[in-house]
């Protein structure tokens, strides 16, 4: 369809930069908040989403996942491959059925969707002032295990929580190198399409669970 | 019949529907507060909606600069990039695509290009079993009905409604009139059609030409799904989706669910930036983005109108529009329906088969205020009323002056001779006023709603000269 797009172009270019706009805008003027308000501000906002944040230790992390995930009955659970394990510092307790995401979804597509109750997953930061935790799912840690399972527990380090998308965007230099997909999450699944009545829990998880780890 | 009477019958049932009237008011009522609430300092939004102007304009004015950044960008990074001029070419490329692909099933998420080229239908006609996946959406086409609104598309139903049409296409599940339990047993049937489609596809919130980026923005997590499990992702999007820098981005998600739906935030923001790579395990392994026209260029050339361009669909105009608010969505019997709708709709379509849309419009102002991108909608339905008569504008705006009316012409013609006719003025306005009490009190249409205007005792010149005005 070369075609189309010759005369599609044909018909803008001729005609376009006559009104081209004054430079555009982009610093906003407020005062930087502390570390201290940017983990409230992270947590509250998350909160009034009805995601669930637990500030910890980073080496209560494994006390705290292997206590909680056998309190809430979640045992069949869905981690990137073993260094992600290795990184959070994670021993899962006998009575877990841990899967690792080391093959491709088409091998094990129907169990992702029928048989992992939480997905555990890294963060590479998080947004203070929207409440959104930033993920680059890679290959160690593939995009469907925030996604598929009921809960996700999602580790942020604290010292990775920037004010505003525009900051980790600079600050991690995203325009020189996009990955595959990078998602902003900020809570669980919701929908208001029946009666603007807000359910959660729609297609995504139901639950998020944010553990900010010092 | 012609397009004024088609829209008068829709606008007649719309306003004869006392339940539709209440459900719109109190929706848009809702999202109107929550919407403010978001915006609690009225500086900082007038800044934000600058900016937003501005990346937007300079979307715009730029775009066939910006295409083939994204394009090129797009390559670079793997995703195939399709040109359609019309809805016909936009369809038969994505069915092209899933027929190389050997796609039957395919899972959609919400996309207002999509609803615009209607791509289920044609997609069905083919032979492809297509499912809407966004929970309003999903009902819509569990009914065979039409969206009533671009961001709630469901709006127009209760859960009474809603609880029956489960029912009736999901027998085996239990009955309920509970919203929470509905969205689970949504959740139920459609996740078994996540894993098993062959396609996914998606709209484009926006697309970043530097880093050949598609940005998607939903609460539901059934766009993530369809653009993630499925081997083949194709988005379409229209071509004024795009922007030129990442950088471009935060302000305008910023923006865009506040306008919308009074959100902080959305659940997610997700940007995608190619296919599948070797050493990665999910996500879709082939990755097109469908570009469509449809008019959008031919709009972008006149400066005066091509403002409607800078959308970025969020709504806000639809849901401070007191003539939609009354009428709902359906009634204006096009995708996009209230302020934005007119304009669109009377540019894409044209004046002669939606220009009937630009009378309804009190030229209030709300919308203009409330866009997030500074639209002036009243100013381009102004625009589009003059030349749906008068027919003096560009090329840019089709079917112009096809509205014109003989009768209406006749009369405004015999009033510009009257009054550039001092002699014949003065005996006019004499004739009037004496023979003020014979005026008709019924003259049609005008009169169902209104007082006739009558003549008055004296001229205005005749008031003015016995207050003591001189002739200057």
């Amino acid at each position: 369809m070369n075609n189309s797009k010759d005369n599609i172009l044909n018909n803008l270019l001729k005609h376009s930069i006559e009104n081209k706009p004054s430079k555009i805008v982009d610093k906003e003027s407020h005062k930087p908040l502390s570390n201290k308000k940017k983990i409230e501000s992270l947590k509250s906002i998350l909160e009034s989403v009805r995601a669930e944040v637990h500030l910890l230790k980073y080496n209560g992390l494994n006390d705290w996942i292997n206590s909680e995930l056998s309190k809430r009955n979640l045992s069949r659970v869905l981690i990137g491959d073993s260094s992600i394990q290795r990184n959070l510092g994670l021993t899962f307790s006998d009575d877990l059925d841990v899967s690792y995401y080391s093959d491709s979804i088409e091998s094990w597509k129907d169990k992702l969707f029928n048989d992992i109750d939480v997905g555990i997953t890294t963060t590479i930061g998080a947004i203070a002032r929207t409440g959104s935790l930033v993920l680059w799912p890679n290959s160690e840690e593939p995009r469907l295990i925030s996604l598929v399972p009921d809960v996700h527990i999602a580790v942020v380090k604290v010292d990775e929580i920037y004010e505003t998308f525009s900051e980790v965007i600079e600050k991690q230099n995203w325009s020189e190198n996009m990955p595959t997909n990078a998602l902003l999450i900020s809570g669980p699944s919701k929908t208001a399409d029946i009666e603007q009545v807000l359910a959660y829990g729609v297609h995504g998880p139901k639950e998020l669970i944010v553990l900010i780890a010092s | 019949m012609s397009q004024v009477n088609l829209f008068t019958r829709r606008i007649n049932k719309a306003l004869s529907n006392n339940q539709l009237q209440t459900s719109f008011r109190s929706a848009m009522s809702y999202l109107m507060e929550k919407r403010l609430s978001r915006f609690p300092d009225y500086e900082k939004l007038q800044l934000s909606r600058n900016k937003s102007n501005s990346i937007r304009a300079n979307s715009v004015s730029n775009l066939g600069d910006l295409l083939l950044t994204l394009e090129s960008n797009l390559t670079k990074n793997g995703i195939k990039v399709h040109w359609a001029e019309n809805a016909t070419q936009a369809n038969e490329i994505i069915h092209s695509i899933l027929n190389n692909a050997n796609a039957k099933t395919v899972v959609k998420g919400k996309s207002m290009v999509s609803e615009e080229i209607e791509l289920n239908e044609y997609l069905v006609d083919n032979g492809i079993d297509i499912l809407e996946t966004d929970l309003g959406e999903f009902l819509i086409q569990l009914d065979d009905d039409r969206p009533s609104h671009i961001v709630m598309p469901a709006i127009h139903k209760n859960k009474f409604e809603i609880a029956r049409t489960f029912s009736d296409n999901f027998p085996d599940l239990k009955y309920t009139e509970d919203v929470d339990e509905m969205t689970q047993q949504a959740r139920i049937v459609l996740r078994d059609k996540f894993s098993h489609a062959d396609a996914g596809i998606s709209g484009v919130n926006f697309a970043v030409a530097e880093t050949g980026t598609l940005c998607l923005v939903e609460n539901e997590g059934n766009g993530r799904m369809c653009t993630t499990v499925p081997n083949l992702h194709i988005a379409v999007t229209g071509i004024e989706k795009v922007v030129e820098k990442l950088e471009n981005i935060p302000p305008l998600f910023d923006i865009l669910p506040k306008s919308a739906t009074g959100q902080e935030c959305t659940t997610y923001f997700n940007m995608i930036s190619g296919p599948r790579k070797d050493n990665e395990k999910d996500g879709p392994k082939e990755v097109h983005l469908v570009l469509l026209d449809n008019g959008r260029s031919r709009v972008s050339r006149d400066s005066s109108i091509n403002e409607i361009l800078n959308c970025i669909r969020c709504g806000s105009c639809i849901n401070h529009c007191p003539v939609y608010v009354k009428l709902g969505g359906h009634a204006y019997g096009t995708v996009y329906p209230g302020p934005v709708g007119i304009v669109f709709e009377s540019l894409i379509q044209g004046l002669d088969k939606a220009g009937a849309l630009t009378s309804a419009c009190t030229m209030c102002g709300a919308c203009a205020q409330v866009c997030p991108v500074k639209i002036p909608l009243p100013k381009l339905i102004n625009r589009l009323r003059n030349e749906s008569i008068e027919g003096l504008g560009s090329d840019s705006v089709l079917g112009k002056g096809s509205m014109k009316k003989p009768l209406e012409a006749g009369i405004w013609k015999g009033w510009r001779f009257i009054y550039s006719n001092p002699l014949v003025c003065l005996l006019f306005v004499k004739t009037m006023t004496r023979m003020r009490l014979f005026v008709p009190t019924n003259i049609g249409k005008w009169s169902k709603y209104r007082n006739t205007p009558k003549p008055g005792k004296r001229s205005i010149e005749d008031i003015a000269r016995i207050a003591g005005f001189t002739n200057e």
